[in-house]
């Protein structure tokens, strides 16, 4: 696809951090279509939370050129282009899911019946009808993601950052949320940069894997995930699954091994 | 190895200029201003005289002041120690006996909202106006609440793991206290003790507003007053705070002492 | 439902025998010193420890023949220390506040002006209030001479300011950084991220200020009385039945009374209104 087709665009994207210059991410290209849900895997300081936040304009990249819906990604971030999901739910303790759900609402100044509606097709959209009222401490984990993945369709964005969403829930809870982010996907249309530990899930959720290395941060390889839509519990029974998975293990090692090199 | 100690004890001293110069900064200035434009500004003799003066007036009355701000550190010395040491043993109590304890902590907590220095007149109809006891139970009084409901939460703040633990080793309650609750509850009594030592001092100072020896620092500030002797009065507020200030200082110190362990010591946060 | 009334009548209850634990207490401690003859700590007997009904029962009495109860003036003379407080506490917790959020947003002014609004807490302010009060007695402003009791409103100002201002910085600092990355990527303004999540994230550590300066306020408001002869307050209560405690005792251990209920209502007012206004999980003690 040409670059003008892609959600996001990016060429040359190093970052260091630091006077000791850690590379975090070296000549990072990549281009994700509309539409499609991209699964961001790696070994610890691979970059790929460091990538997700470059294309969020919360980092700046020390070189390099992104593109974001065809604007700068501060451009973007500014016209609120992407919605974003972090490890930690970070909802305010002081909110009531309702109102958690309705923050970047009030922000962006919508008026107050827009924001009840919205807010009820939200709800629904992820199932926790009749929560509304309730404190986030008196949710589970799982609820209390699935309220911040509402919160950050809020506004519809086109694109979704969501950065290991579910890495703090067990892993049965794991795998409903992972079927319920697919519904919730193919409802909406957006596209999806999901950053995850967990190979299984990367293949189970992806349209395509991005393998990364570490040492400096880098693309290894890309691995398409032809599994066919909609997903469910029996898909990962699929033997194509376990090839697919057995796939992007092996590309991991292989990065993982070249990115091991002897002490100084 | 040596490349890379030297970088950060030299940064850390360069940090240490950049917190203190503002600081210093404005110390100086407050100096200045209050020795030459309080009195530029027309700012009455009554409510700040220039510092010349004040420690003209020190100088004029140290013996007095020094053997006033003595009786009153005694005081609240004393005070400090009786209060602080019964509301460690009730807090070890009503943390042995949890119902009690949790029933009666919004009490507590309500009962350090009583203007105990009200009480200074009662203390003296006991003991004498010119006895210090009246001064050292007031000074107790104000010093019992906080380290009571701070020592409390302490011992009973603990991580149910760390108690499980415990459990799982059939420990006896002594020896949960002495390894578990009671070295979890130091930075609360330590955090208390400070307030503590502030509040002793305060009690001691403004107990003797009621009436106290002629000798006690509190009447002195207030006899100066009463004489429109401002500079004298400010030179007694003067020998108050500062003996405050080490009075907290020192239970600071010993904090740091015993809490090296403790990540906002090591983090070098106040 | 039936849990809330539930509790609320556990509630009672154990405020029923806290009250009785202490009447046996003080009865108790009263029949043993009187029995025993001790005089250790201090003698006991009608002097200098009244029984509790007295001192309740003085409340009840007229104050002089024919004039009203004593209990009329306490309530009068409360309701001037608590207005007294009350002002002192609003303007302290507003420039509290405000300086708060100036420090916590402009580093600079965290390392010129902190270490001072620290160490300024351990300066006995309750020892100044003599010359605070008789001193700003002269002082006037463009004709204008505060009166009397806005005097001491100054003294509970300057004990509520300090702590509010130490626990502003405290509280807006304290909003989680991935809280604040959030906002970011909303493309928040400055404002918007002040209001809708440092401000709510510091109500704890406000509501923790408030109730240690409603307490000060009370306390610095009952000092201030004392030197500047302010008649109308509990202070002057407190001198006035200090002088006549020989004669009737009773009189002064009510206005302490007094005091305690009225030190431990501003407290509950804040508790009240920290009740409505946070919403937090609640504290568990193991």
């Amino acid at each position: 696809m040409s670059a003008n087709d892609a959600v996001v665009s990016a060429r040359g994207i190093s970052k260091t951090f630091g006077k000791a210059g850690v590379t975090a991410l070296q000549d990072i290209e990549l281009d994700v279509g509309q539409g499609e849900f991209i699964s961001l895997i790696g070994p610890s300081g691979c970059g790929k939370s460091t990538l997700l936040r470059v294309i969020g304009d919360l980092v700046e990249p020390s070189s390099g050129d992104i593109l974001v819906n065809g604007k700068t990604a501060r451009r973007a971030r500014l016209d609120r282009d992407y919605g974003m999901v972090f490890q930690a739910a970070v909802l305010y303790d002081w909110r009531t899911v309702a109102k958690n759900i309705a923050l970047p609402l009030e922000l962006m100044g919508f008026d107050r019946s827009m924001r009840a509606a919205r807010v009820r097709e939200l709800m629904h959209l992820v199932e926790l009808e009749g929560f509304d009222k309730h404190y986030p401490w008196q949710l589970s984990g799982g609820m209390q993601q699935r309220v911040a993945i509402a919160r950050a369709l809020s506004f519809s964005p086109a694109l979704l950052l969501m950065d290991e969403p579910f890495g703090a829930l067990d892993e049965m809870t794991r795998e409903r949320m992972n079927l319920e982010l697919l519904r919730i996907w193919s409802e909406i249309g957006s596209t999806v940069i999901f950053v995850t530990h967990s190979i299984s899930e990367a293949v189970f959720l992806s349209t395509r894997v991005v393998v990364m290395s570490a040492r400096p941060g880098r693309i290894t390889s890309i691995v398409p995930i032809d599994l066919p839509h909609p997903r469910t519990f029996e898909t990962r029974e699929d033997p194509r699954f376990f090839e697919l998975v057995t796939e992007v293990r092996e590309a991991l090692h292989a990065s993982g091994a070249d990115a091991v090199e002897p002490d100084a | 190895m040596s490349t890379v100690a030297q970088p950060l004890v030299e940064r850390r001293g360069a940090q240490r200029v950049r917190t203190w110069v503002p600081a210093l900064a404005v110390f100086g200035i407050g100096l200045a201003a209050w020795q030459w434009l309080l009195p530029a500004l027309g700012i009455e003799r009554y409510l700040l005289p220039p510092l010349s003066d004040v420690l003209q007036a020190f100088w004029d009355n140290r013996s007095e002041l020094l053997r006033g701000g003595w009786i009153t550190f005694k005081e609240a010395a004393g005070g400090f120690v009786l209060g602080c040491s019964v509301a460690f043993v009730l807090a070890l109590v009503l943390a042995r006996w949890r119902p009690l304890g949790s029933a009666l902590m919004p009490y507590m907590i309500a009962a350090n909202a009583v203007p105990i220095v009200a009480f200074a007149p009662i203390t003296n109809a006991w003991f004498g106006t010119l006895s210090p006891w009246s001064k050292i139970v007031i000074a107790a009084l104000l010093c019992f609440f906080p380290v009571l409901v701070n020592t409390l939460r302490g011992l009973t703040s603990v991580r149910p793991e760390s108690l499980e633990l415990m459990r799982s080793y059939a420990a006896p309650q002594r020896v949960v206290y002495r390894r578990v609750r009671i070295p979890n509850s130091l930075p609360f009594v330590f955090s208390a003790l400070k307030i503590a030592s502030v509040l002793a001092m305060i009690g001691a100072v403004v107990g003797d507003y009621f009436g106290g020896s002629t000798e006690a620092l509190g009447v002195q500030i207030v006899s100066a007053v009463s004489l429109a002797q401002y500079e004298t009065a400010w030179a007694a507020i003067l020998v108050a705070s500062l003996l405050g200030i080490a009075f907290y200082a020192v239970v600071a110190l010993a904090e740091r002492l015993v809490l090296s362990w403790h990540p906002s010591i090591r983090a070098g946060v106040e | 439902m039936r849990s809330r009334i539930g509790s609320a009548a556990v509630r009672a209850a154990t405020l029923l025998l806290v009250l009785a634990g202490l009447w046996a207490l003080w009865e108790g401690y009263r029949k043993l010193w009187e029995s025993t003859g001790w005089t250790r700590p201090f003698p006991v007997n009608a002097t200098t420890l009244p029984h509790l009904h007295d001192i309740v029962g003085a409340l009840f009495d007229p104050i002089r023949e024919g004039e009203p109860l004593l209990a009329r003036y306490m309530i009068d003379a409360a309701l001037f220390t608590a207005k007294e407080a009350a002002v002192g506490f609003a303007i302290g917790a507003t420039v509290g506040f405000l300086l708060g959020a100036l420090i916590a947003r402009f580093g600079v002014l965290q390392r010129g002006v902190m270490p001072y609004v620290v160490a300024s807490q351990t300066i006995p302010i309750l020892a100044l209030a003599p010359i605070v009060v008789v001193g700003l007695g002269s002082v006037s402003i463009a004709g204008w001479t505060p009166k009397d009791w806005m005097r001491v409103s100054v003294i509970a100002a300057y004990l509520t300011f300090f702590p509010v201002t130490v626990n502003t910085v405290r509280g807006l600092r304290s909003a989680d950084p991935a809280a604040v990355e959030l906002m970011q990527s909303y493309a928040a303004r400055e404002w918007s991220v002040f209001w809708k999540l440092r401000v709510p994230a510091a109500m704890p550590y406000l509501f923790s200020a408030f109730k240690v300066a409603a307490t000060a306020s009370v306390v610095g408001a009952v000092i201030g009385e004392l030197p500047s002869s302010i008649q109308d307050g509990l202070g002057g209560w407190i001198i006035n039945f200090n002088q006549y405690y020989a004669l009737e005792p009773e009189n002064l251990w009510a206005v302490n009374l007094v005091a305690a209920a009225l030190g431990i209502s501003f407290f509950l007012v804040v508790v009240l209104v920290e009740k409505l206004v946070v919403h937090r999980p609640p504290e568990r003690l193991v």
